[in-house]
């Protein structure tokens, strides 16, 4: 089993390197592009637990570890 | 009165702040390994600079997990004093000890340079020698120096006292011309509600002999052993006063 998580900057967190990759597609001729964030996407091999075991730990993990709440979000799905 | 400088993999301003302490300020400075959990016997403790566990994942991320940092967080809880110098106040922040997060430089540059910090606060273990409003000149050395936090933490940081250092011009004013990586409120460092813990992201240790060029930064580091020698006297005048009956 696995799970995909996602941890982005939050909105009201001014994110430079989304806004460095946005000029540089402005640069480039991409001008429909009007704001890129950047942010992190994790791929966990989860072994031995039912579907809700495994979303309770990496709901935890996401919270704990991967993520730090006081500039990011997170997002997780739980893929087979 | 004994410093512990803790050393993680990756730590690399660990000597420089133990040269600081031991050789230009005489004073006795251990390093602790980063797996090691027992600190006792030291009197203050120092994250120094650097780039611990490589900075994966986020700046300090996992250090915080390391097992020095079950122990420093214990010491912090029971009163010690703890210093967090650029890469060690970004494992402070992120252990919770400290309040905020940086994020990286506005610039996205790795800005390395002298720049200028005025002391916002005096009445604190890491500042009582420095004079009000003092500027020192610090050098900094980092990508992701950008303190952050939200609205409400600010306003408590600002109403609490908490904010110890600011980015500057040479004269003391705060403008965003002085402040090398965009940090918020031009927040150079800060300290915790309980005034034992604080952070900041320039390098005292770096700043410590006129010969490089500025030793602002014993004005930090004096102010730590100050506090520890009062705190030395005022426990054998305790111990006196419980042997003496009234």
């Amino acid at each position: 089993m696995k799970a995909h998580v996602w941890v982005m900057p939050k909105q009201s967190v001014l994110d430079p390197q989304g806004k460095t990759i946005q000029h540089a597609l402005a640069s480039l001729g991409f001008a429909a592009v009007k704001d890129v964030r950047q942010g992190k996407f994790f791929v966990l091999d989860l072994d031995g637990m039912s579907r809700d075991e495994a979303a309770k730990q990496v709901e935890r993990i996401s919270r704990d570890v991967l993520a730090n709440l006081v500039i990011e979000d997170f997002r997780f799905v739980i893929v087979e | 009165m004994k410093f512990g400088v803790v050393v993680f993999p990756g730590s690399n301003c660990d000597h420089d702040t133990h040269h600081a302490l031991a050789t230009v300020l005489g004073r006795p400075v251990d390093f602790i390994w980063h797996q090691s959990e027992d600190i006792a016997g030291f009197d203050a403790i120092i994250l120094p600079g650097g780039f611990a566990y490589g900075d994966y994942l986020r700046t300090g991320a996992i250090a915080r997990f390391s097992p020095v940092m079950r122990a420093v967080t214990k010491f912090a809880k029971s009163g010690g004093l703890v210093l967090g110098i650029c890469n060690g106040f970004q494992v402070l922040l992120e252990s919770g000890l400290l309040p905020g997060a940086v994020l990286r430089n506005a610039g996205l540059r790795f800005v390395c340079r002298h720049v200028y910090i005025r002391v916002e606060h005096t009445d604190t273990p890491f500042t009582r020698a420095a004079r009000p409003g003092q500027v020192l000149k610090i050098p900094i050395a980092h990508s992701d120096g950008n303190y952050f936090c939200d609205d409400a933490t600010l306003h408590d940081l600002e109403r609490n006292g908490q904010i110890l250092f600011r980015y500057v011009s040479p004269d003391g004013r705060e403008s965003a011309e002085w402040n090398p990586n965009g940090a918020l409120s031009n927040i150079a460092g800060v300290i915790n509600h309980e005034r034992n813990v604080a952070g900041l992201m320039p390098h005292p240790e770096r700043a410590a002999e006129s010969l490089l060029d500025s030793a602002d930064g014993l004005v930090i580091l004096r102010s730590m052993i100050d506090s520890l020698a009062r705190r030395e006297s005022q426990s054998v005048g305790a111990s006196v006063a419980e042997r003496v009956p009234a």
